[in-house]
């Protein structure tokens, strides 16, 4: 957290209402996104008691293992899921575009992806743990499932890995979401509860949304009262009707929070880069598709040495192009960079347009601009500096001090004697460059997958799922 | 009352700060919880004087968030049935894989078999003679009973664990009945058991420098033993517990320098629930909150999982509009400022900065001008 939303936290606090900490939306939000709300049974790892979820807000389905302990009902209910999700998911693999590649062969992409949004972080490891315990399962043998099980275990999987992604807008968490726009007047612990980061940021904090009697917990693990006064007995009576009932009543409260929190989501304009991660998001998803028709096997229980540095190197390298783009997109988010004086902000008071370097034909148009800022500079000369309003040009810091700033554009002015027109920033025009480029250092030289040194396991082997995974327990 | 020391000034203090309200007993969740958050006075005093604090908080009309699920409770117990079942036996299999048992015959001692008053007699018996032969046959001791002095009170702790000699070493079993998916499993869980299992070592270390015995004949390595994926077959993993240790040490060394902060109590004041024949608090409740606010509390958010007076101090906190309620993150950004006023007065420029506070000033005005401008 910087200071700038720790001073809109103290704000929000003060007048009662959370505080704007973006201006724009950060990630993207599907026309038909799939509201995912699941249940756990409580002490369990992964053993699935309900789930409401789908994209209409009127028309929710209810699915519940009406007996949370027998193994058959819960394949069943996931087969039930799967009845929902994958035809959703299979929606979009229809529709492609053919992307160009240099040095590779083109490939489709999908024009759109699906998106699967769940209350909160909690959810999303839930959603992780479900793939984990239904893709082995096998359609046939001792224990056989049917076959949109394992499928639906391994699309599960690759969306509840892409929510790690940085950047990845295919399974969002809605508190999450919320909380990188908002700042409450709570903790950031609070914040994880749906109804109470939701309270502050449309009508001020209230303490019923702390009652799990008005607000049941946004799962996946439910209220332990709801359990011992509610859930058990009905559980004891076994009637289905009873425990799907019971189970409505912990859901709907959510789902209804679930479709405010992406109308409020809706209503922020989508910030510039959005589109371009978005794509990533398609590309990757397509990718996966790909992978599923040609018959490939399930993710590995553990990833290899080699793929997993390499998806950590890729993870860290999304997460800093995703704080570059955030900044260039937002201002408020630019300003945590000119608290810190990596960034500043200004009015052009002064423009060498035509400023040159070099001699004859090495010559080169080197536009000079001072700006006047309020912003505490720290960079020394000599930094490159890149700028939000003309994001394909560079800059050069040259002198800063007394709350000027020189500098010379660098990159982007073409080859002509003079400016484009609009190329150089007028006198008076508002301006604001960083030292923060989205220049990244290409992929860590990572032995191929075939390489791995034997010191961090030798060469993976390629995943097979036995008879052993198919036939895990449940229990 | 058993275990009470008479000596020493405190206890009486403490005594007194209790009133008729019968002590709490304290188990090793709660000593554990002691840890997390070492900088609370308040918690200190209600601690040491053995006041039940979820009784205290009901009865204040701020009940604890904490509850636990019959379901998870009934999979938690079915589970150690599962581990301890037919004396330990598929408990041995996980131990002589897991510390290379040498030998093929394993004793087993089920310490409950001699009735709950004797039981921390002859665990210490028992522990004594095992660690004087040094022998090397490995011996499960099933429900042993510990103690450990909480502030001149002595704690009995009836641990779900076994404590495990091979070599002349003891070791610590936990049952946990939380999932290790794929070798891993989560973070904050283990880190409750660590914590948790960690006073058990502390416990049976204590024992040993009673007995004469060498204390680190204890490991700090103890046995974590949990479900695997998605079955309820166990398996057992080592956790090395010495930072865990560490704190408890620090806390439990300030639970019995209560001293200080006894000394600078008001003469009158007392924690006294004045429970009625059913055990009903009485005590007025504007009585009791006035009582507790005269301790200094030192709230955080954290405390929101970790104690059961974390609704009345989070009221109490916001009552006094203090920073604390945003976090620790936000108070060290803050630099110390304290309270929600004072910080947003420095960052519209009403207030002058203390001395000390120029530099905090002066980030939250940029911060504040930044926001406007970045707003409007
Ligand atoms: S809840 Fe209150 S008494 Fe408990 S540790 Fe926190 S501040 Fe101290």
């Amino acid at each position: 957290m910087s200071l700038l939303t720790s001073l809109a936290r103290l704000r929000a606090l003060d007048e009662g209402i959370a505080q704007p900490i973006a201006t724009v939306r950060h990630f993207h939000l599907s026309q038909r996104p799939m509201v995912f709300i699941p249940l756990k049974l409580s002490g369990e790892a992964a053993a699935p008691l309900a789930a409401m979820l789908g994209s209409d807000r009127e028309r929710p389905h209810l699915f519940v293992v009406t007996q949370p302990r027998n193994r058959d009902l819960r394949f069943a209910w996931t087969a039930e899921v799967a009845g929902v999700l994958l035809p959703y998911i299979e929606s979009f693999t229809n529709d492609t575009e053919t992307v160009e590649r240099r040095n590779a062969d083109p490939y489709e992409r999908a024009l759109d992806a699906p998106q699967i949004i769940v209350p909160n972080q909690a959810g999303v490891a839930f959603t992780r743990l479900l793939g984990r315990s239904t893709r082995f399962r096998s359609t046939e043998g001792p224990y056989p499932v049917p076959e949109s099980v394992p499928l639906l275990g391994r699309w599960l999987t690759y969306f509840a890995e892409r929510a790690a992604y940085p950047g990845s807008s295919l399974m969002p968490a809605a508190t999450e979401e919320l909380g990188r726009h908002w700042a409450s007047g709570q903790s950031g612990l609070e914040d994880a509860n749906l109804a109470a980061l939701l309270g502050w940021i449309t009508t001020g904090p209230s303490d019923e949304a702390e009652d799990p009697l008005i607000w049941p917990p946004a799962g996946p693990a439910t209220d332990p009262g709801f359990d011992a006064e509610v859930l058990a007995p009905a559980i004891e009576s076994e009637s289905a009707e009873r425990i799907t009932e019971a189970l409505r009543t912990q859901l709907e409260p959510t789902w209804r929070l679930m479709w405010q929190a992406i109308d409020l989501l809706a209503a922020l304009p989508e910030g510039a880069s959005v589109a371009q991660r978005w794509e990533q998001d398609r590309g990757s998803f397509s990718g996966m598709a790909v992978h599923i028709s040609e018959g490939a096997p399930p993710q590995a229980r553990r990833d290899g040495a080699v793929a997993a540095a390499a998806k950590l190197a890729r993870m860290e390298r999304a997460q800093a192009a995703y704080d570059v783009q955030r900044a260039y997109d937002d201002p408020l988010v630019m300003a945590e960079y000119r608290l810190t004086g990596e960034a500043f902000a200004g009015e052009v008071v002064e423009t060498v347009p035509d400023n040159t370097e070099g001699e004859g034909r090495s010559r080169k148009l080197r536009p000079l601009v001072v700006i006047k800022t309020d912003d505490p500079v720290l960079l020394p000369p000599g930094t490159s500096l890149g700028t939000p309003q003309r994001r394909g040009q560079g800059a050069e810091l040259v002198e800063a001090g007394q709350g000027l700033v020189t500098l010379k554009i660098t990159k982007g002015m073409g080859r002509g004697k003079t400016p484009a027109p609009g190329a150089v920033p007028e006198i008076g025009e508002r301006v604001c460059y960083t030292s923060l480029t989205d220049d990244f250092q290409g992929s860590p030289a990572l032995p191929e997958a075939e390489a791995t040194p034997w010191t961090h396991g030798g060469p993976p082997q390629e995943y097979v799922p036995d008879d052993e995974d198919a036939q895990e327990e449940w229990s | 009352m058993s275990g009470l020391k008479r000596e020493g000034d405190h206890v009486h203090r403490l005594e007194a700060l209790r009133g008729i309200t019968p002590q709490q007993p304290h188990d090793a969740r709660a000593i554990a919880a002691l840890a997390a958050n070492p900088g609370c006075t308040r918690r200190a005093l209600m601690d040491g004087a053995g006041i039940d604090k979820d009784a205290a908080a009901r009865h204040l009309g701020f009940p604890a968030p904490f509850g636990q699920s019959p379901f998870a409770i009934t999979r938690g117990n079915m589970f150690e049935a599962l581990v301890k079942a037919d004396g330990c036996a598929e408990l041995l299999r996980m131990l002589r894989e897991l510390l290379g048992l040498p030998v093929a015959e394993v004793s087993y001692h089920d310490v409950e078999n001699v009735g709950a008053h004797l039981r921390h007699a002859h665990t210490r018996a028992l522990i004594d003679r095992a660690a004087r032969e040094g022998q090397d046959a490995g011996t499960l001791y099933d429900h042993p009973l510990l103690s450990l002095d909480i502030a001149g009170h002595t704690a009995y702790l009836e641990p779900d664990v076994v404590a495990f000699q091979l070599g002349g070493r003891f070791h610590i079993v936990e049952i946990k009945s939380f999932a290790v998916i794929d070798g891993q499993a989560d973070p904050s869980a283990v880190a409750a058991a660590a914590r948790q299992a960690a006073v058990y070592v502390l416990a049976l270390r204590n024992l040993l420098e009673e007995l004469g015995h060498d204390p680190l004949k204890v490991s700090h390595d103890v046995v974590l033993v949990c479900p695997e994926n998605f079955a309820n077959r166990p398996v057992a993993t080592l956790v090395d517990v010495r930072k865990q240790l560490a704190v408890l040490r620090r806390q439990l060394t300030r639970m019995t320098t209560l001293d200080r902060l006894l000394e600078e109590l008001p003469d009158d004041l007392s924690f006294d629930l004045r429970p009625d024949e059913d055990g009903r608090p009485t005590r007025p409740v504007a009585e009791l909150a006035d009582a507790l606010r005269r301790t200094t509390a030192r709230y955080a958010p954290d405390c929101l999982s970790a104690c059961d007076l974390c609704f009345f101090c989070r009221d109490e906190a916001r009552q006094e509009g203090a920073s604390d309620l945003l976090g620790r993150q936000v108070r060290d950004e803050l630099g110390g400022v304290a309270s929600v006023a004072e910080a947003l007065g420095l960052a519209d420029g009403t207030r002058d900065p203390a001395e000390g506070q120029e530099e905090i000033a002066r980030l939250l005005r940029n911060a504040e001008r930044l926001r406007r401008e970045c707003l409007n």
